[in-house]
């Protein structure tokens, strides 16, 4: 029974890696584009949850809509004003200012927030449980996190397939040049792209905070998990990252329960393991 | 008639390299104009440059009566251009009708609609929900000017639009040219069969090492002087 909980709580940890790299998932789907800030941009959007609601004691109803508004916004700028300059057919360029990108993050967060280590309080949810039976308990927090995971990308899914937003979008990923002969901008078709893998990096960071302690230079440990997440479910494929998260997830929870020193190591396993067996991903986009 | 396009002293340039040198062309409303010349004469380049895709100078490059040298591609579409691209560039992951939809995002009102299109090229009924690269290259050349048509258009680029195609589908396709001018639209094409350029143009212009070396109606233009232009035998010759 300890082994289908192990299960049951790697799924729904999977949701949570599926957050983190739904963003990452959706840039490279639309602009070939890796965001090596990715990490730090859902850390930071975990310490804006945690100053708007126990620095400014702001309703988390109204705190977690300000998060996502700021980070869309914060997106899209960055997009248009910082990011566009270096996009191009050489993909050294964004990695490059995308890096720096994360150290800068990094330090502004430390000098900002110091390096303590913060959790942001969840108040009921982190102790609400629903059981199953005598040895199962599924934790709220964990099951509203998969839920979001799911409704999030869900909603990708919609916009991209049943939106005219969306056929823009996959129009961009095809094929770039042609957009503008069809009266769309690309720069501010990559903005909104952005824009909405920012949000969505909100979402991931306000979960972040609640789930676990962290600090400014969680981040590339979160980046590595979304990357893991992305290339198990095939580049460029949502249900495929939501599938990788949930594989992540449960590889670290069974190894978890083997030692609770082979959390991440299993994890890690299991993804390499997967890279030799289809290095393309699960699903990956023809 | 009125002017929709002019274009005076046009130039174009890949990096340092001059590509199109002074060109001066009118296209009269209602008008179909052919652009004939060998490969590299410099008529693909001519039309990437009317849609700014890549810069064009020039004293005047003018459509319906505004200057648009210099603005980005999306403004010059919204003015009412749009173009059929040289290889269709379709887009791989839209199915027939997303390429047609996306088509009219940034277009004007008009007659050209779904419906329109489906009427114009019936074959791509049953494929409408199929990736628009799964169809035969004639019905992908289809799918590429309805989507070029659903902007309403008042100027129609056609780029190499019968290039790799069979005689037959070559025919099929031209015989929607007289439909799409009833919607009021005119069209610029470069076609690199010179039969089939003087069959459907009002008038030709050939270019030879990005310059005209000849310009007229097809009646006014014999083999001759088409052979001479194409090939530079001779010297620039004005038939209009």
């Amino acid at each position: 029974m300890v082994w289908i909980n192990a299960i049951m709580q790697g799924v729904l940890l999977g949701g949570l890696y599926a957050l983190f790299a739904a963003g990452l998932s959706l840039m490279f789907g639309v602009m070939r584009f890796i965001n090596l800030a990715h990490g730090d941009f859902i850390v930071t959007a975990a310490y804006l949850a945690l100053a708007f609601i126990t620095g400014w004691h702001l309703h988390p109803a109204l705190a977690v809509p300000l998060v996502l508004i700021a980070l869309g916004t914060a997106g899209y700028l960055n997009q248009r004003v910082l990011l566009n300059r270096v996009m191009g057919a050489d993909i050294l360029p964004p990695i490059l200012v995308t890096f720096g990108m994360s150290i800068i993050i990094q330090n502004a967060l430390l000098e900002v927030f110091s390096a303590n280590s913060r959790r942001l309080n969840a108040g009921w949810l982190d102790t609400a449980s629903f059981r199953l039976n005598e040895d199962i308990a599924i934790g709220a927090l964990p099951l509203l996190m998969f839920l979001a995971a799911v409704g999030v990308i869900g909603g990708l899914q919609f916009l991209f397939y049943k939106t005219s937003l969306g056929r823009m979008l996959r129009a961009t990923s095809d094929d770039p040049e042609m957009v503008p002969l069809m009266g769309g901008k690309n720069a501010h078709v990559f903005a909104i792209a952005t824009a909405i893998a920012s949000i969505v990096v909100g979402v991931a960071g306000v979960f972040l905070a609640m789930k676990t302690n962290f600090d400014p230079s969680a981040g590339p440990a979160r980046l590595l998990f979304a990357f893991e997440a992305v290339i198990i479910g095939g580049l460029g494929s949502l249900w495929g990252t939501l599938l990788g998260g949930v594989i992540l997830g449960v590889a670290q929870t069974v190894g978890a329960q083997i030692d609770a020193g082979y959390q991440i190591l299993a994890g890690h396993l299991a993804f390499l393991m997967l890279l030799i067996i289809r290095p393309r991903g699960l699903f990956p986009k023809k | 008639m009125t002017t929709l396009l002019e274009t005076r002293g046009l130039e174009a340039f890949y990096g340092d390299f001059q590509a199109l040198f002074g060109i001066d062309l009118t296209v009269e409303e209602g008008e179909t104009v052919a652009l004939i010349g060998s490969n590299g004469a410099g008529k693909s380049t001519f039309l990437r440059a009317l849609t700014g895709l890549i810069p064009a100078k020039g004293q005047d490059i003018t459509l319906a009566g505004t200057q648009i040298a210099g603005l980005p591609a999306d403004t010059i579409h919204k003015m009412g251009m749009a173009m059929v691209p040289e290889g269709r560039r379709l887009f791989s992951s839209l199915s027939v009708e997303e390429n047609l939809m996306i088509g009219a995002a940034g277009g004007r009102p008009g007659p050209w609609s779904l419906e329109a299109v489906y009427d114009l090229f019936p074959d791509l009924v049953a494929k409408k929900h199929n990736p628009g690269t799964a169809l035969s290259g004639g019905q992908q050349q289809m799918v590429a000017i309805g989507r070029a048509l659903m902007s309403n258009p008042k100027l129609l680029l056609c780029d190499e639009i019968s290039l790799g195609l069979s005689p037959k589908v070559i025919k099929d396709i031209y015989t929607a040219v007289p439909r799409i001018r009833e919607g009021g639209t005119s069209i610029l094409v470069v076609e690199q069969d010179v039969g089939q350029a003087l069959a459907v143009a009002d008038r030709v212009y050939c270019f030879m090492e990005g310059r005209v070396t000849l310009t007229g109606t097809p009646e006014q233009l014999t083999r001759q002087d088409i052979a001479a232009a194409y090939f530079g035998a001779q010297e620039q010759k004005g038939a209009a």
